[in-house]
């Protein structure tokens, strides 16, 4: 059950979503979450989901793909839909005790599920097409400049770089752990929520011991292979901005100001 | 100059209670260079401390330790000791830092600064010299044990170490594994003169070293060929070792009073040593019946 | 004898319907009875992991069946799930899922989730303990306190403290040292001498499975390839080789001398009979 998420997974590839440089593919999103942040009507989100639609397409990452990677996050997606539709205040349809519904309430809950959906699915689009250590690469690029300000850009990313590394592992190890408690008549799919929680006792303690060992024997495995810091580090893979990062770059700078402008017209 | 080496090394964990209970007593140790040595011990000799001293992950309480002339408690001299003596350490998956192979293999010269240009040739040669060129794009968890050992073997290649300390590095490996690692470091170590330093506790993974040194309780307890070392059966078990099964044969043999010596270690040794002792009581016996031999 | 345990025509897939879709094992039957001591063999990837999980209902088959004293283990959820009291399974490396505070806690775990009274607890817990060689003043401590070589020996006990008729035990002996393997086999066969009951010992090694088992089956490329008594399997050398398996050193020794012409059984695979044949053959007195 563990092995079903999908969250942060690469799908290799060799399309123009998958050579542009990470970075250009960072400042994409961040460009796009703005964008949609700033649209307002059914025009300015339409725009907004016919970029994503192109670029899902460029990418030749299956749809299916990107909707089942939504599904953890439904829960939410639902959470945010309800609280729109009954908090938003305006025209009353139906009320029924402390709630009201709300014309503009349901309004606002289906563009905020449109929105949160287009963010969901661009940020997934990024992380299918980009392997996990380009992205850490490119933020430790993008955010080169802050080491000035003594933040610890190398290490922030180094950490993340390792956490991602570590994820199939751990989630291979709880798996592991959790089938060698059910052999011992341990019971994880029945009773209440408090139950369920409290029969993880044995699978996260092991699990936890288990992760600080590993963090223990693999820094000193990084030490016995001259690990010393960022200072003075080369790169295997150096970043290099194409041609083709400036063209998809000012592309997404104008769907942008489009959205904006679209949005700020109230479409 | 020797590879490495250990003068009156002492050591003791600070941390442990118990405090000042030594896991190394003076130990006196040169390893030659281009040599394989085994070091066996049973667990809790003090095989893996002893190991950790050769790169300065561990720091002596006592004496010294040179590798290639420089001293590990010398810190300005830490990245040098470091990049010369190359660790592989047991758990396959806790040693490998990034989520691409070639990445991986990359990590060490990227610490050294080592230009771009010259990692990627780097990169290629140490996973062409492990046999993993084919897999430089695959995600480590993908691969089977003794395929991550062989990546992580190729990690230290790049640093182009001069000696290879493995840790115990076949423990967690089936019997496939194991052969394919340590085919790897005995080519490694023809091929390119890398020493090689074996902590083990598999009696046929010493049988290949050119010189074995038995640990126990923090002490060499023995220390010469293997050869010359598995004959000496009952106090390797005494210490919580065993010979290979040839040579137990052979000694169970021995004490039934038949003549046969204990250095014949391989099968084909083993088997001709008793067809040749059998024959030969025969031909000393008094009168016995008449026996066939097909080949002696 | 009635088999205790049956698996007919064992199929097990990983992702069905996917481009990755794999069958681990397939088409096993295989039955055993109480009391056996048999050992698997098979390199990884044969099949074997997969294959054990089956056996306490920790995966559902594909296809085929799996049956406890002639009961389908999946013929409902508490069926399923009381099948695992009866059948035990030590897995690889069984030292990482502990968690409990004290020893005694941790092998109190299995018991507790059969429900059982608080007394009979207590004396399974002790008696399970023994049998590993725990000291009694170790139940008090914390596992995390103990070497690995007690660490292990702790979760074996919770297993046993189950007091499961079918003991599956995956490579008991992995990573430890020749004495601490010595030891930990010991104490598994005096627990087997002293409960009668039936034991699976997975296992790389020919000459560890050679020295305990009454019965071998090896596993190859999902199927079971082998399946007899230690002689047979042994007296198939070529084939086990051409497998990557093996046989142990001791038979390669009795191939070679029966090769020169002696009168030696070539499967013999234990040090103690080949010296007895040898022995014998002194002074001209063995025929050949």
């Amino acid at each position: 059950m563990l092995k079903d998420i999908t969250l942060g997974q690469y799908f290799p590839g060799n399309t123009l979503a998958h050579r542009l440089d990470p970075r250009t593919k960072l400042m994409m999103v961040v460009l796009y979450i703005v964008a949609l942040f700033c649209a307002k009507g059914f025009l300015s989100y339409g725009l907004m989901a016919l970029f994503l639609l192109l670029c899902v397409r460029i990418s030749k990452v299956g749809f299916r793909a990107l909707v089942r990677g939504m599904k953890p996050l439904i829960l939410i997606l639902i959470f945010t839909a309800v609280l729109n539709m009954f908090y938003t205040p305006g025209r009353a349809i139906a009320s029924f005790w402390v709630f009201t519904l709300t014309v503009e309430g349901v309004w606002a809950a289906v563009f905020m599920v449109i929105r949160i959906a287009l963010l969901i699915m661009g940020t997934f689009l990024m992380t299918y097409t980009t392997s996990p250590i380009a992205l850490t690469d490119a933020i430790e690029n993008l955010l080169g400049p802050l080491k000035r300000l003594r933040v610890p850009v190398h290490e922030l990313a180094m950490m993340m770089s390792i956490a991602l590394r570590f994820i199939p592992t751990l989630i291979e190890e709880a798996d592991k752990i959790m089938s060698a408690q059910k052999a011992r008549g341990a019971d994880f799919e029945t009773g209440n929520l408090l139950r369920r929680a409290k029969a993880m006792a044995p699978v996260l303690v092991p699990l936890f011991i288990s992760a600080f060992r590993r963090a223990d024997e693999l820094a000193t495995a990084m030490e016995c292979r001259c690990y010393h810091g960022g200072e003075g580090r080369t790169k295997l893979h150096v970043l290099r901005y194409q041609k083709r990062d400036l063209f998809c770059l000012v592309t997404m700078a104008l769907v942008m100001i489009g959205a904006v402008i679209l949005g700020s017209l109230g479409y | 100059m020797e590879m490495l080496k250990t003068e009156r090394l002492s050591f003791a964990y600070p941390e442990r209670e118990g405090e000042g209970q030594l896991v190394l007593k003076e130990i006196g140790l040169t390893v030659e260079r281009g040599s394989i040595v085994a070091i066996l011990g049973h667990n809790g000799s003090g095989k893996s401390t002893l190991a950790k001293q050769f790169n300065a992950v561990l720091l002596p309480s006592g004496g010294k330790v040179w590798v290639d002339g420089f001293d590990t408690a010398d810190e300005a001299a830490q990245l040098e000791v470091r990049r010369r003596v190359g660790m592989v350490f047991q758990n396959p998956d806790n040693q490998i830092v990034a989520n691409v192979v070639e990445e991986d293999v990359a990590f060490a010269p990227e610490n050294l600064g080592v230009p771009t240009e010259e990692i990627r040739t780097r990169v290629d040669d140490a996973l062409a010299a492990v046999g993993m060129a084919n897999f430089a794009r695959y995600a480590p968890h993908l691969l089977s044990g003794g395929q991550k050992q062989r990546i992580a073997i190729a990690g230290v290649i790049a640093m182009e170490p001069e000696c290879i300390v493995l840790d115990e590095a076949t423990a967690m490996l089936d019997p496939q594994g194991r052969r394919d690692v340590l085919e790897t470091v005995r080519r490694l170590n023809r091929e390119r003169g890398v020493t090689i330093v074996m902590i083990t506790h598999h009696m046929d993974e010493a049988e290949c070293a050119d010189r074995l040194i038995v640990m126990n309780q923090g002490e060499v307890y023995l220390d010469g060929a293997p050869r010359e070392i598995f004959q000496r059966v009952d106090e390797l078990r005494a210490i919580g070792l065993s010979a290979p099964e040839t040579v137990k044969l052979l000694d169970s043999l021995r004490k039934e009073g038949l003549d046969v010596p204990l250095s014949a270690i391989s099968v084909e040794e083993c088997a001709g040593a008793i067809c040749a002792a059998l024959k030969a009581e025969e031909k000393n016996a008094p009168k016995g019946n008449e026996t066939e031999w097909n080949q002696f | 004898m009635e088999p205790i345990l049956t698996v007919e025509n064992l199929t097990h897939t990983y992702s069905a319907g996917t481009p990755f879709e794999r069958s681990a094992i397939r088409g096993i039957d295989f039955a055993v009875g109480p009391g056996e001591f048999v050992g698997v063999i098979g390199h990884t990837g044969s099949g074997k992991s997969t294959f054990i999980q089956h056996l306490n209902g920790l995966l559902k088959p594909t296809a085929g069946r799996v049956c406890f004293r002639g009961q389908d283990i999946w013929t409902s959820p508490r069926i399923t799930h009381e099948t695992r009291f009866h059948v035990g399974l030590v897995f690889q490396y069984p030292e990482y899922q502990l968690f409990e505070e004290t020893v005694y806690q941790d092998v109190a775990f299995g018991p507790k989730n059969m429900g059982l009274a608080q007394e009979e607890i207590d004396r399974r817990v002790r008696e399970a303990a023994g049998f590993v060689g725990l000291r009694e003043e170790w139940l008090d401590k914390s596992p995390f306190e103990l070497s690995g070589g007690q660490k292990r020996r702790v979760a074996i006990a919770g297993v046993l403290a189950m007091e499961p008729e079918v003991l599956i035990l995956d490579e008991p002996t992995a990573g430890l040292d020749p004495a601490g393997c010595e030891s930990i086999l010991a104490e598994l066969r005096q627990y087997h001498r002293a409960k009668g009951n039936t034991v699976l010992l997975v296992s790389h090694s020919m000459e560890e499975v050679a020295c305990h088992a009454g019965r071998i089956v090896v596993l190859d490329n999902a199927r079971i390839v082998m399946d007899g008594t230690p002689r047979e399997v042994f007296s198939r050398a070529k084939e086990l080789e051409a497998i990557g398996l093996g046989v142990p050193e001791i038979t390669r020794v009795a191939m070679r001398l029966h090769e020169a012409g002696l009168a030696v059984d070539p499967a013999t695979y234990t040090l103690e009979a080949l010296r007895t044949q040898l022995l014998s053959l002194r002074g001209g007195r063995g025929p050949c």
